[in-house]
């Protein structure tokens, strides 16, 4: 049994290893630096969050559908949700997108995968936007004070 | 003129067992070379090779025992077998490491050994692969002293704080043990490397040098740089014991206070 084995040198480079164009703009860098001062502004926002919703007060025992109207009649809480939401989420698709980068081998299974992605981070960030914004606690029958 | 020659008289009688390599204490390995013999076979396969070694002996010693004595077939890269020239960098027991740099009696000799090429650069046969992509790396970040203005008729000075401050990547021999550790370049090949970075960095921090903005900016590429996760494995791999990672760092951010 024999191969043919190609002379050496007879393409001088595997045309895998060929780069692409060379990319423009800072993309890449500004994705780097966003990772990091997301993360370090996601620490004090959900440490915030966990504080105010399981330790203060009443602590775990006073969440309910009524404690989180009363959260959201408060635009500064308002702020504070959607700042975490709009961090998490980003913070989160750029993860991913960068072990999508890492680990699939395909140009193909790589523009599939970060569809699917973008599509699901896009869905959650307008819906949650959306909550936090028309959010209405006065369903039929309520009983809160605001209503 | 067939008569003897007498012994020369320098010539010192060693008695048996004393000095000499019969001090030197042996032992038996098994080293298990990842053989791919494209000639015959079109798949890599492992095999043993059971050698009574010294506790002298390098890796690089038991590759040239079975070369030599066992197996001609055997196919790998070395050249001064002390370390400099960086040609026999594998991956031993799982390890990037130089086989001339690692002393068996260092290794479990109670399991086999296993001896396989660098990852992630396209295997020719047994132990060797083809450098061309990791050199093409090297090159496209332009490794070579580039000045602007006059050239000065005496040599060009550098302080001594000025050359400690890149001193630490001057020691690249260009062995591809760190590339070739590399997760994200096993991945596709696309990744600079970290010795293209490590080579870029001994110039962009070189105060002789002019070009670190414009190797800065091949860098600042989505295949440069950014690609780097700090997985340490180039560190843990560099022969010469460069903190290849903290370069990469150094880069990454040379390229932010230049652009922010």
């Amino acid at each position: 049994m024999s191969v043919t084995i190609p002379a050496p040198r007879s393409q001088r480079i595997d045309p895998k290893y060929k780069r692409g164009p060379k990319s423009r703009g800072s993309f890449e860098m500004l994705a780097w630096l966003f990772m990091r001062l997301s993360g370090v502004a996601l620490i004090v926002l959900i440490f915030g969050h966990l504080i105010s919703n399981l330790i203060v007060g009443d602590g775990i025992n006073a969440i309910s559908f009524g404690f989180v109207a009363g959260k959201w009649a408060d635009p500064i809480w308002q702020f504070w949700d959607l700042a975490m939401l709009w961090l998490a989420m980003l913070h989160g698709t750029n993860g991913v997108r960068t072990i999508i980068n890492d680990y699939a081998e395909k140009h193909s299974t790589r523009a599939w995968l970060k569809g699917i992605l973008y599509v699901a981070t896009i869905f959650i960030v307008v819906l949650g936007t959306l909550v936090i914004f028309t959010f209405d606690p006065c369903v039929a029958g309520s009983t809160l004070p605001q209503c | 003129m067939s008569t003897e020659l007498p012994e020369p008289p320098s010539k010192i009688e060693l008695k048996a067992g004393v000095g000499g390599g019969g001090e030197i204490p042996t032992f038996n390995i098994t080293l298990r070379v990842r053989r791919y013999l494209p000639e015959t076979t079109a798949e890599a396969y492992w095999e043993d090779f059971k050698l009574t070694m010294y506790g002298t002996d390098r890796v690089l010693d038991a590759l040239h025992k079975v070369k030599w004595d066992h197996d001609g077939s055997l196919s790998f890269r070395r050249s001064c077998a002390h370390g400099i020239c960086g040609s026999d960098a594998m991956r031993i027991n799982g390890r990037n490491r130089l086989a001339c740099k690692t002393l068996l009696k260092d290794l479990d000799t109670s399991k086999p050994i296993t001896v396989e090429a660098i990852k992630g650069l396209p295997l020719e046969k047994d132990l060797i692969v083809d450098m061309e992509p990791f050199f093409q790396s090297y090159r496209e970040i332009m490794p070579f002293l580039i000045s602007k203005g006059h050239e000065p008729t005496k040599e060009r000075y550098q302080s001594v704080e000025d050359r400690e401050r890149f001193d630490d990547t001057t020691k690249c021999i260009l062995c591809a043990a760190c590339t070739s550790s590399c997760p994200v370049f096993w991945t596709d090949g696309q990744y600079f490397g970290p010795a293209a970075i490590v080579n870029a960095h001994r110039f962009i921090f070189d105060s002789r040098d002019d070009a670190g903005d414009m190797r800065l900016e091949i860098l600042n590429d989505k295949e440069g740089v950014w690609r780097c996760r700090t997985t340490f494995n180039c560190t843990e791999a560099c022969p010469r014991g460069i903190q290849v990672t903290k370069a990469i760092a150094e880069v990454k951010q040379a390229i932010l206070s230049r652009t922010v």
